[in-house]
């Protein structure tokens, strides 16, 4: 076991994939020089080139095309979009483009790319570079949507989702750049799509989380603990396909549910998990996430966005009195 | 007009180039006139007029090159070498079309010909192309891309992002930007500032030249000289073919915002005919361009009929090859 960063996590897992398969290759703004906002293609350049690890002008539509294009052509790019924010500019890209050409061309193509489009707060980056849209991409038929929360995630899933044949939605979380953990790098093998993680095992309640909340549901599984309480903490860590059974187990062992994310509450994905969890086995559900506002800047008004755990460990309470 | 010599010396090759016209003027109208039938649904945009800028251009690529398109996409299939049967099931969204009806008329493609398919998003293909471009360099392969777009493409950002980014990788890719001069309904002149999509294309750095799309002839020629330019790594070039659509913006746009006078100026510069008498001047006789057309539009009109027998597709179908991981699952009929 080698303890490192959710970036040099992924770091490790990119390097990986590229030295396995000579049509990985990457693009985007600033990845050679700078090495990614967060180091996470640290001297990549170097070792693969500048081919294939291309530095590209700030043409948002041209990275996320042609990495459409060049899957449809045979090699398997990542589009690095530095934040899900920017990454915008290109939804048609992504939307119209990755997401249904396999579809509408009846089967002929595929589209083998993954976009990566951190999302999250990282603190005082304001409204534009600090929003979490994955109910967006979730939303979406055609694409695998998925939020890594520790850096062996980090590292498993995206090989994973480099070596996935559909186009996938990569949503690293800024908040976790600098999050150490546990990676065992003699174990080479992805972490499989659409699978679930238990981070907390429990018997009174299901929390089902992911990216950055994961680690504020855990803290306030722990508050609870101390109480008496014991909650389940769910990573879905794929937000699309989310793990179905692994959710359904628990909260029917449980007998209650939670989502917790920080993106805004309102037509959230929590929403899809709740209203199938109720559907399918009738237990009260309940969600937290943020309210619809932008992100803010100021150190207060920030924090009054986020779901603390506090808030969590108190909605539990609500729940089981 | 001019005429270029290679093509003067081989009838038999127009001979060739102007049967893929007629295949494209015979599919346009039998699908325009589906879709007047209520056979053809959605929208159909016809290619009518425009077709010696695809087949000029196709007939100087290789199988493997790879083709790029926009709405307006027919014409660029059959040039590059789709089959005109399986697109027609297409359009009446039967079972053997080419996407097995998930797709219709603006989103054909044919992937065994290179055809990476047409876009109903107008200028989206630019930045597909350069994409594609750079895979074939990372596969150390010659192939080159072609990318067609129309005169109401070029005020998106795609497509001048694309313009920047494949001169400044120098990739292999053919802009041929087709200035019909009217974006949907609108004047394109009207609306872009400037002079126009060569100037733009030069600002960039990138080589481009105007020519009479309509003259199969100068098609043909620029076309085999620039293509064997880029192959040999020339970096990206530009192609202006300047033509003119002879019908509305689809099947049901009447075009009422066109001056008279104007179509018909248009309809003395159109390509059949053009090419129909370069023909006739140069030693086809008559009764062999009558018998090419008869037997071309035999070979639609059989097309029509077979697609508008042929099966419709199951609805489970609707289901499939939208995605490996998490895979919709067919609900099933009495849902």
């Amino acid at each position: 076991m080698t303890e490192m960063t959710y970036a040099q996590a992924a770091r490790l897992g990119l390097q990986e994939e590229m030295a396995r398969d000579p049509k990985v290759w990457a693009l985007g703004e600033d990845l050679g020089y700078e090495g990614g906002m967060a180091g996470q293609y640290n001297d990549l350049q170097a070792e693969f080139g500048p081919d294939r690890i291309v530095d590209t002008p700030i043409s948002e539509s041209t990275i996320m095309g042609a990495a459409v294009g060049a899957a449809l052509a045979g090699t398997r790019p990542i589009a690095e979009m530095r934040f899900s924010d920017f990454a915008m500019c290109s939804v048609s890209e992504l939307v119209n483009q990755a997401a249904k050409a396999r579809y509408m061309f009846g089967g002929q193509a595929r589209v083998p790319m993954v976009a990566r489009m951190p999302i999250g707060i990282r603190g005082g980056i304001a409204a534009q570079h600090s929003q979490s849209p994955e109910a967006w991409y979730a939303h979406t038929p055609g694409l695998v949507v998925v939020t890594p929360s520790t850096p062996a995630n980090n590292r498993g899933l995206l090989k994973a989702s480099i070596r996935c044949d559909d186009p996938v939605v990569y949503m690293e979380h800024k908040g976790l750049w600098g999050m150490l953990g546990e990676v065992d790098e003699n174990d080479q093998e992805p972490i499989p799509l659409g699978v679930a993680a238990t981070v907390r095992a429990g018997s009174d309640i299901t929390i089902v989380s992911w990216a950055a909340q994961v680690g504020v549901a855990a803290e306030a599984a722990d508050v609870l603990a101390a109480d008496g309480i014991s909650a389940e903490v769910i990573d879905l860590r794929t937000l699309y396909p989310w793990d179905r059974d692994a959710v359904m187990n628990s909260a029917a062992r449980t007998g209650k549910l939670l989502v917790v994310h920080e993106a805004v509450r309102v037509g959230g994905f929590g929403g899809e998990v709740a209203a199938e969890v109720a559907e399918t086995l009738g237990v009260p559900v309940a969600r937290l996430g943020g309210e619809r506002i932008p992100i803010p800047f100021s150190i207060p008004l920030e924090e009054a966005y986020k779901i603390k755990a506090d808030r969590i460990a108190g909605r539990v309470k609500e729940m089981l009195a | 007009m001019p005429v270029s010599s290679n093509l003067a010396n081989e009838p038999a090759r127009v001979v060739e180039m102007f049967r893929k016209m007629l295949v494209i003027r015979a599919f346009e109208e039998a699908a325009g006139e589906a879709f007047h039938a209520g056979q053809v649904r959605g929208s159909v945009h016809q290619y009518i007029g425009e077709e010696s800028i695809a087949v000029g251009i196709c007939a100087n690529l290789r199988d493997d090159d790879l083709l790029t398109s926009n709405h307006r996409g027919h014409g660029h299939s059959i040039a590059k070498g789709a089959d005109p049967r399986a697109m027609m099931l297409e359009l009446f969204g039967r079972v053997g079309g080419t996407s097995d009806g998930k797709g219709g008329s603006m989103h054909i493609a044919d992937f065994s010909v290179g055809m990476l398919g047409a876009n109903g998003v107008i200028a989206d293909g630019c930045t597909i192309s350069v994409g594609a471009a750079q895979s074939i360099r990372l596969l150390k392969q010659d192939r080159i891309v072609v990318n067609f777009i129309g005169d109401g493409g070029i005020n998106r950002g795609p497509f001048m992002e694309a313009l920047n980014w494949a001169k400044v990788y120098e990739l292999p890719v053919l802009f041929v930007c087709e200035n019909n001069q009217i974006a949907a309904t609108t004047t394109t002149r009207l609306v872009t500032a400037g002079e126009g999509i060569a100037k733009r294309a030069e600002s960039f750095g990138i080589p481009a030249i105007t020519i009479d799309g309509n003259d199969l002839f100068e098609v043909d020629s620029t076309t085999a000289r620039v293509v064997a330019e880029i192959r040999n790594g020339s970096g990206p070039q530009l192609i202006q073919a300047m033509t003119y659509r002879l019908r509305g913006h689809f099947a049901h746009d009447p075009a009422g915002y066109r001056d008279p006078k104007e179509l018909e100026e248009a309809l003395g510069r159109e390509p059949m005919a053009r090419t129909e008498a370069w023909l006739l001047k140069n030693g086809v006789d008559a009764d062999e361009i009558a018998a090419l057309k008869a037997e071309v539009d035999g070979e639609i009109a059989g097309y029509v009929d077979e697609a508008a027998n042929a099966a419709w597709p199951d609805g489970a179908l609707a289901f499939t090859d939208v995605q490996d991981v998490g895979a919709p699952e067919f609900p099933g009929e009495s849902r």
